[in-house]
């Protein structure tokens, strides 16, 4: 077994690790902790986080990815052979539903196909049948597996709490309890308590039940979509942190040189965004992709495996995304510089001969804080909706990689088929708008409290 | 003369908190009334109230107002909406926003006019004209078309003055009309009220913070604090005999006078300006060619002394901040020379700047921008020390020394580790001070510290200043609007116009005896009350 690092993997962890390190500071600063402790007072804002981390920890599981080691026997060498393709933990996880696909296209919780065949039996007679799917047995017991895998989930869930109660009041364990099922606690616990189970008993169900049934049906080659589904979380959300994250230093540093600066610095950076901006998105995100195609189309010995170069691929859209959507968030910074830099206290720090540098990075940098939040988590799910167009138009992420676009794009023969099927689409459609909404439910409480105009 | 306005035991709540706590007075016909207090003490909550156009969150908890017996809690949303314009008008303190700037200002009163009146269309134009002409905007025929944006601050007032006056009110509600304005415009808006309440015969209920607008405006005073009325009385025994402790020392916080030693008249300078320029260009077209200047500081001459202030006065535009910012070297237009010890500051470069950066520090108008909103206090104050290298190199012994500079202005030692947010004004101007002393500077250009703050806060900020200069023989250059201040901290005043120095001299000999017009057109409008007051005196 060999740990194998995808760029995206690289840059994912990279996030995490700044992420630690940004709440460590935050919890250092009691100005800022106060007011993460008022975006959390709202039971949305907690429960929609809960959402956003359980998408996050599914994202990160998917980002582990390992090349196994081939079994012994056929190791003639000492040296130890890898499997062609990784696997990610994730993988692992769901390693039933890779290995049972179907032969083509089956409902969720059916027993045999979705279309019939053409079959000839013993006695030479040609029959219409629904041919049995090849790993889900007609004679399971569905009420009581569900009964086990929901009582099941909610066991482990309480358990979950019950310890997470536990580490933050030790000492006053039974009166926290009691605090929270009241909801008299602090912060909104019993939302967000709630959420977490909802989320994990759904899960357990839909995990526990997928091993005898294919729970949101197949796709045309027999896939299971719930695996796809679960796959194409870490796509989405990639695509959401990961360009924020590109485009954020750039948006950054160009936006607070262009007001503090002024003169030509700010012109050719206006001129810079103008222009940018006055080209059709999606126009110049289809020319780099698609030259970016051609570009891995002649170098095929760049990659290892089809992981790897779907992976570069989804970089470079990544890429490509932060480069084309850092323009509005420059305006703004541009703008709130200029008011900034205005402002006394910056003339104050100029009489004191500091330094410019020193000036943005404890006057300007930390004044347009809001902003930048604000910007990023409204940008979050705009992304990962642009994913979904992008993929849809042809123009987005390999066509191997599991995304919603990618699903949404194959749905749009399967809604013209007699009988209609349904199910990619809707699953797409139902882990894409929860995430969409956990976001944007998320940003507007954090837009709520930290945007001055809403200070009455 | 009857009674217009009777408010009876008005006390209004948020949550438990009591904003206004038993207000009763009356507005006899023809009277001008004052209601005088600092921020907060509840003067616009009661103009508010008595319009009905309170916030939701503020409910009335007991009381009445009778509008010539009309009960005007008692009416319904909709009569209540023909009360305001019609029998009361209400003037802001800020004309800029009170205007809709994509209107012309005819079409403004214009409408008021027509929703309240029904007057036709010649009809209307008609009025609005006599309107205009009545507040004495000139040329009221072609300001008809002009958009607020056109007109000077002064001018926007007498538009909203028309406005409150087109359907002829009972009462009109005038919430410090002339704080944003200069001293000559609002002098000019002041008489332009009077005249019309003489004229109609109109009452006014006059809401301000300024004791000299008072003595000049008001027929009747109520002074109110912490939502109380403390006293009511009329405007001469009020000046003459006030009884509440709180009104004296308002009075007195608002007449006091520098204590000047006029013996020694001859200090070594710290600081001499010879011919200032400050002209920024004004640049035109594709290629930004400089088409001509803007003389924000033409050739300005003036020296300070140690242990010396200076107060350089005058109108909003007079380039008095140009000059501040020329001497602490943020200017790249400034010419001329500053010559700070015998050395030319002008012409070093930024390094060479450094060591006198610390001589010579700031102090903001605005308190509320003047500190960076996400720093401590400590850091605040540790900046310019660690920056200029000043004090103690260690952090415990830093601390220390911001504690005694706290301690030194006020403030407490506690307030270290608290945010800017968490302090009044006062206070935060205190901390703006602290700040500039910390690198314990020989000159501190006070650009207008005192002007948003109340009076007595105004005073005690003047009494530490004071009391800092006498400890450390700091010089000031103290730049403000407003004159009244100027004997309460000045040695030696210089007036601006333009950006041209008209006069300077000794206080005593400017505030009592100006010799340039401008001067004197300064001195004559500014509100003043100690003169009358002296007049009194001699009199009784």
């Amino acid at each position: 077994m060999k740990l194998v690092l995808l760029w995206t993997d690289m840059l994912v962890w990279l996030l995490v690790i700044a992420l630690l390190v940004w709440s460590w500071i935050v919890s250092r600063n009691p100005q800022v902790k106060k007011i993460w402790h008022t975006i959390f007072k709202s039971s949305i804002a907690m429960a929609s986080s809960v959402v956003l981390l359980f998408y996050l920890l599914f994202t990160l599981l998917d980002s582990i990815h390992l090349r196994l080691a081939l079994p012994a026997e056929s190791q003639k060498s000492q040296e130890v052979a890898y499997e062609a393709e990784m696997v990610s933990l994730l993988d692992l996880v769901f390693e039933h539903n890779i290995q049972n696909t179907e032969r083509t296209y089956s409902a969720p919780f059916a027993t045999t196909e979705y279309a019939s065949s053409i079959v000839v039996d013993e006695n030479g007679v040609t029959k219409q049948v629904y041919l049995p799917l090849k790993h889900v047995s007609a004679n399971d017991d569905f009420v009581k597996e569900s009964l086990f895998a929901l009582s099941l989930g909610v066991l482990l869930s309480s358990l979950l709490v019950a310890l997470h109660i536990w580490r933050r009041e030790r000492s006053r364990f039974m009166l926290a309890c009691k605090e929270i099922w009241q909801g008299e606690s602090d912060l909104p616990w019993r939302t967000a308590y709630g959420t977490f189970m909802l989320l994990v008993v759904t899960f357990t169900w839909l995990y526990m039940l997928s091993y005898s049934y294919h729970v949101l049906g197949t796709d045309k080659v027999g896939g299971d979509v719930l695996y796809q589904s679960f796959k194409s979380i870490r796509t989405g959300v990639l695509i959401g942190i990961l360009t924020t994250l590109i485009m954020l230093p750039v948006a950054v540093i160009l936006g607070v040189s262009a007001g503090l600066f002024g003169g030509w610095v700010d012109d050719v950076i206006q001129y810079l965004y103008t222009t940018l901006s006055s080209i059709p998105g999606v126009l110049l995100i289809a020319a780099g992709v698609l030259s970016m195609q051609v570009m891995m189309d002649n170098n095929p010995t760049w990659f290892e495996t089809t992981l790897e170069r779907s992976d570069l691929r989804l970089l470079f859209l990544i890429l490509i995304l932060g480069i084309t959507s850092w323009t509005g968030l420059c305006r703004l910074l541009r703008a709130e510089t200029l008011k900034i830099s205005q402002m006394e206290f910056v003339t104050a720090a100029k009489a004191f001969g500091v330094s410019k540098l020193t000036i943005i990075r404890r006057h300007i940098v930390p004044n347009l804080m809001h902003i930048i939040l604000i910007s990023v988590v409204l940008d979050f799910s705009g992304l990962v909706l642009a994913e979904a167009v992008l993929s849809y138009v042809g123009v987005g992420v390999d066509p191997t990689m599991h995304s919603w676009g990618n699903m949404i794009n194959q749905a749009r023969l399967e809604m013209a088929r007699e009988p209609m099927v349904w199910w990619s689409l809707f699953s797409a459609f139902v882990f894409m708008f929860i995430l969409v909404l956990a976001a944007n439910l998320f940003s507007d409480r954090i837009q709520r409290v930290l945007d001055p105009r809403n200070k009455a | 003369m009857s009674s217009i306005l009777t408010v009876k035991n008005l006390s209004l709540t948020v949550g438990s908190e009591t904003l206004l706590d038993n207000v009763s007075f009356d507005i006899q016909e023809g009277e001008i009334f004052a209601l005088v207090g600092e921020s907060g003490s509840g003067k616009s909550l009661t103009s508010l109230a008595i319009m009905r156009l309170l916030p939701e969150v503020i409910a009335v908890r007991s009381g009445e107002v009778h509008l010539k017996e009309r009960a005007l809690f008692n009416l319904s949303e909709s009569r209540m909406q023909t009360v305001r314009g019609k029998s009361i008008a209400m003037i802001f303190q800020e004309p800029m926003s009170a205007l809709n700037p994509v209107m012309t200002v005819g079409s403004q009163v214009a409408e008021v006019l027509r929703v309240h009146l029904g007057l036709k269309k010649e009809q209307v134009k008609e009025k609005v004209l006599s309107l205009f002409r009545e507040v004495a905007l000139k040329d009221p025929e072609e300001r008809y078309h002009w958009y607020p944006h056109q007109l000077s601050g002064g001018q926007k007032q007498r538009v909203m003055i028309a406005i409150a006056l087109a359907c002829e009110p009972d009462l009109l509600i005038a919430d410090e009309p002339t704080t944003a304005l200069d001293v000559t415009i609002q002098a000019q808006v002041l008489g332009l009220l009077k005249q019309i309440c003489k004229q109609r015969d109109l009452s006014i209920l006059f809401i301000t913070h300024d004791m000299a607008v008072v003595w000049e405006m008001a027929d009747r005073v109520a002074v109110m604090k912490e939502g109380k009325i403390l006293e009511q009385a009329a405007c001469q025994d009020f000046f003459t005999h006030p009884k509440d402790p709180y009104t004296q020392r308002l009075l007195a916080d608002a007449m006091s006078t520098k204590a000047h030693d006029k013996m020694e008249k001859e200090h070594e300078p710290l600081i001499e300006i010879e011919d200032l320029k400050v002209h920024f260009p004004i640049k035109k077209g594709f290629f930004q060619r400089t088409s001509g200047y803007v003389k924000a500081v033409d050739k300005v001459t003036f020296s300070i002394a140690k242990g010396k202030t200076l107060a350089l006065v005058g109108e909003s535009g007079s380039g008095k901040s140009t000059i501040g910012k020329a001497i602490l070297s943020l200017l790249d237009e400034t010419e001329g020379k500053v010559r700070f010890e015998n050395q030319d500051l002008v012409s070093l470069d930024k390094k060479s700047l450094s060591p006198y950066r610390r001589k010579i520090q700031v102090v903001f108008q605005d308190p509320f921008s003047a500190l960076n909103p996400r720093m401590t206090i400590a850091s605040i104050i540790r900046e310019g020390m660690t920056s200029l290298g000043v004090g103690p190199k260690e952090r415990a012994a830093q601390d220390q020394y911001i504690e005694a500079l706290l301690l030194k202005v006020d403030l407490e030692a506690s307030h270290m580790h608290r945010y800017p947010h968490e302090f009044s004004g006062g206070q935060r101007q205190r901390i703006g001070i602290a700040r500039a002393l910390a690198v314990e500077p020989e000159l501190i250009i006070c650009d207008e510290p005192t002007s948003a703050l109340d009076v007595s806060v105004r005073t005690q900020v003047l009494a530490l200043l004071t009391k800092l200069q006498e400890e450390s023989g700091v010089s000031y250059l103290f730049i403000t609007h407003d004159l009244s201040i100027v004997p309460m901290i000045a040695d030696e005043v210089a007036v601006m116009k333009e950006g041209k120095i008209v006069e300077q001299g000794l206080v005593e000999d400017v505030m009592e005896n100006p010799q340039h017009p401008y001067t004197q057109k300064l001195l004559a409008s500014a509100p003043k009350i100690m003169h009358k007051e002296r007049e009194n005196d001699n009199t009784i």
